[in-house]
Parts: C-alpha cells; sequence; structure tokens
C-alpha cells in the first residue's frame, strides 16, 4: 500500500552533532542517518564535520574517514571502492547511487546520505536486500540450454555479444529498484529493474534457449507490468545503464509473440 | 508464523500470463482515441449551444451517431483499463482490490451502455 508518511517508530529525529576536527579550515558538514536495532530509539539524523583538505575526493572517502577518526559505529557496506561490487549504494544528496564512485564536488552545500528507500534498514546505511537478491534469483541468471552440450563451448557471434553490451555490466546495487515509486509499492509481486534487466540479459543472449519460459515466467500484471516507464532507474543508475529500456523491449517482446 | 523462504514469498503464486492482452489493449484505445476524439469533438463544438432541433439533426446523422458511439465505448475501455492500473498499483489486500476492480468494471461498462442508449434513442428516433 502506498505509504505517504513513515510509520511512527521510522520517523527521524535530530541527533547528535560531533565535534568539530580541531585546527582545520576547510570542514564540510555531513547529515547521515542512524539507526540501531538495539536501543530501541527512532532513526536520527547525525552532524559530522570532515576536514576536506585531508580526505579523498569520493563520499565513500569522507564516510570512511568518519569512521575511522570519529565515530567508529557509523555502519554502512563497502568494498572495492571503484564501482564494481555494488556495495556501498545509498541515497546521496538525494540520488540512489554508489557512494565510492560519487564525488563531493558533485554536491552543493551540506552532503545528507541516507540508506537505500524504501527498504527495511539493519543498521545505519545498510538496507536489508535480501527480498531484492530473491527476485534475481527467480529470474534463473545462468545459461539455460535444451541442446546437448557442445564439446567445447556454447559459440556466440560478435554482433550477438554486443547485445549484452549495457546489460552484463550491472553490479546488483539496488540503486535503481529501490528508486522505483512502483517497486516501493509493489516490491513483494513487482520484480523491479534490476531483476527485469538481468532477465532481459538471459532472454536475448543467443545462447539461451529457455526464452519462451522467461517471457512466460515474466507474463503477469505483477512481475512485469508495474513498470510504467517511470524512468527514474535510467536516472540513478551508476554505472549508466538503462533498465527502462531492458523492460520496454520485454514488453515488446511479449506482443511479438503474441500478434 | 510461517517459516517460509524468500524465494518462495518472491515466487508466490508464479506467472498469471496474463497481462500483455491488457498492455496492448491499453496501447490500442490510446492510439484509436487520437482519429476518435478529434472526430467526435470537432462536430460536438460546432453545434455546442446551438438549438436543440439542430443538435438532435446532428445526431441522427448515421456518420456523427456511429462516431459519438465509438468514441464513448473506446473511452470507457480506456479509462477503465486505466483505473484498474491505478488500483493495482496502489489498493493491496486482495478483497479490497477485487471489490473495486469489479466496481470499475461496471461503472465504465455503464458509461459506455448509458451513452450508447442515449445516441442510439436520437438516432432512431429523429
Amino acid at each position: 500500500m502506498v505509504e505517504l508518511t513513515l510509520p511512527k517508530n521510522s520517523r527521524m529525529v535530530t541527533g547528535k552533532t560531533w565535534p568539530k576536527p580541531a585546527n582545520t579550515k576547510n570542514l564540510r558538514k555531513f547529515s547521515i542517518y542512524r539507526w540501531n536495532p538495539d536501543d530501541g530509539k527512532n532513526p536520527q539524523v547525525d552532524t559530522y564535520f570532515v576536514d576536506m583538505d585531508s580526505c579523498g575526493p569520493m563520499v565513500l572517502d569522507a564516510l570512511i574517514k568518519i569512521k575511522n577518526e570519529i565515530d567508529p559505529t557509523l555502519t554502512f557496506r563497502r568494498s572495492c571502492r571503484e564501482g564494481i561490487c555494488g556495495s556501498c549504494a545509498m541515497n546521496i544528496d538525494g540520488i540512489n547511487t554508489l557512494a565510492c564512485i560519487y564525488g563531493m564536488d558533485e554536491i552543493k552545500g551540506d552532503v545528507k546520505i541516507y540508506p537505500l528507500p524504501h527498504m527495511p534498514v539493519v543498521k545505519d546505511l545498510i538496507p536489508d536486500l535480501t527480498n531484492f537478491y530473491a527476485q534475481h534469483a527467480s529470474i534463473m541468471p545462468w545459461l539455460e540450454t535444451k541442446t546437448n552440450r557442445p564439446a567445447k563451448e556454447w559459440k556466440q557471434s560478435i554482433e550477438d555479444r554486443k547485445k549484452l553490451d549495457g546489460l552484463y555490466e550491472c553490479v546488483m546495487c539496488a540503486s535503481c529498484s529501490t528508486s522505483c515509486p512502483s517497486y516501493w509499492w509493489n516490491s513483494d509481486r513487482y520484480l523491479g529493474p534490476a531483476a527485469l534487466l538481468h532477465a532481459y540479459r538471459w532472454i536475448i543472449d543467443s545462447r539461451d534457449e529457455a526464452t519462451g519460459e522467461r517471457l512466460d515466467q515474466l507474463d503477469d500484471p505483477f512481475k512485469l507490468y508495474r513498470c510504467h516507464t517511470i524512468m527514474n532507474c535510467t536516472n540513478t543508475c551508476p554505472k549508466g545503464l538503462n533498465p527502462a529500456k531492458s523492460i520496454a523491449e520485454i514488453k515488446k517482446m511479449m506482443v511479438q509473440r503474441a500478434v | 508464523m510461517s517459516f517460509i523462504t524468500d524465494r518462495k514469498r518472491v515466487d508466490g503464486l508464479g506467472s498469471s500470463h496474463s497481462g500483455v492482452g491488457h498492455w496492448m489493449s491499453q496501447r490500442v484505445t490510446s492510439i484509436a482515441l487520437i482519429p476518435l476524439s478529434l472526430m467526435f469533438l470537432f462536430p460536438f463544438i460546432r453545434v455546442l449551444g446551438a438549438d436543440h432541433a439542430v443538435i438532435l439533426q446532428t445526431y441522427a446523422h448515421p456518420y456523427h451517431a456511429l462516431v459519438a458511439v465509438m468514441f464513448f465505448i473506446v473511452l470507457s475501455m480506456h479509462l477503465q483499463q486505466g483505473l484498474q492500473v491505478v488500483i493495482e498499483d496502489y489498493i493491496h489486500g486482495h478483497r479490497k482490490r477485487i471489490g473495486l476492480l469489479i466496481a470499475n468494471k461496471l461503472f465504465w461498462g455503464g458509461v459506455a451502455v448509458i451513452a450508447a442508449f442515449a445516441i442510439a434513442k436520437i438516432a432512431f428516433s429523429a
């Protein structure tokens, strides 16, 4: 159901303002969402000040600096720090993106950091992505074949391989799905842009032999057709991919096999 | 309390194998409404405010009567399909949703039937 207001225990309050580091000239203010499942309190927005003269250029650099030097309890996921693992997806300055490849020079004023929207929060900036991953698994993200396995390999032409460009790069960071209003209201039944982009990646793979079954599985008012081409997914994708186009292509194939 | 896995929750009852029909019909009716709206609205605006007899005479003509009937039928179909999407998006709870979906179909079906009857009455009695 549409939720226009947050539940009582999810409403944010102003949190702690952490002391400014001493002997610094170039300070930047960070407002960061905090929630601890163990203390029974409402989520709060803490304020931190970071010395930009001794900080790397990306938002993740600042988060790591805060964790190392100011507040070791600040909790977030991170791993590769180069936009390939998808761990550090969060809402920065109102946009779902990867903290490691989002430069602080792109943000005007204070830096506001929240977890990905409309997901259950595990702690601080960490959303629970269990449902998201299960949706990805449900589209069978692997090569399905019926022909006997060839002696060497499944061959693919250069042209057919090119069709996978713009699809295989997805790192499953969940920025797109959690930016989609349809996903906010119906994530229990709508698969969301990330899972559908992956579905399309296998539907158009020239080696895959389960195209019909894959389309069958998606032909559903909720699984696929909750997409109303809002385009938030494409706008927000930190990898510059176009999930909305993948979904449109799936819809075109549905028509193609029906008429 | 139920210990079902996330995968089972996501798969739910599986695909309904429907959805493409509704999607196509929504597109077809929206495209059909472009010429139909123009064909209906131009004569309609021309006779708007004219004498009762002139209006009756206009819609007694088979062309205007048929265009008007088609316009209201296709418009009702399109609005019914559009509202269905809104209900499916925003109304959760199986019973409430089914109730509203039925009410939506009945309402727009009613609008189409009433419009068609009214125009037929004019066309056949003039």
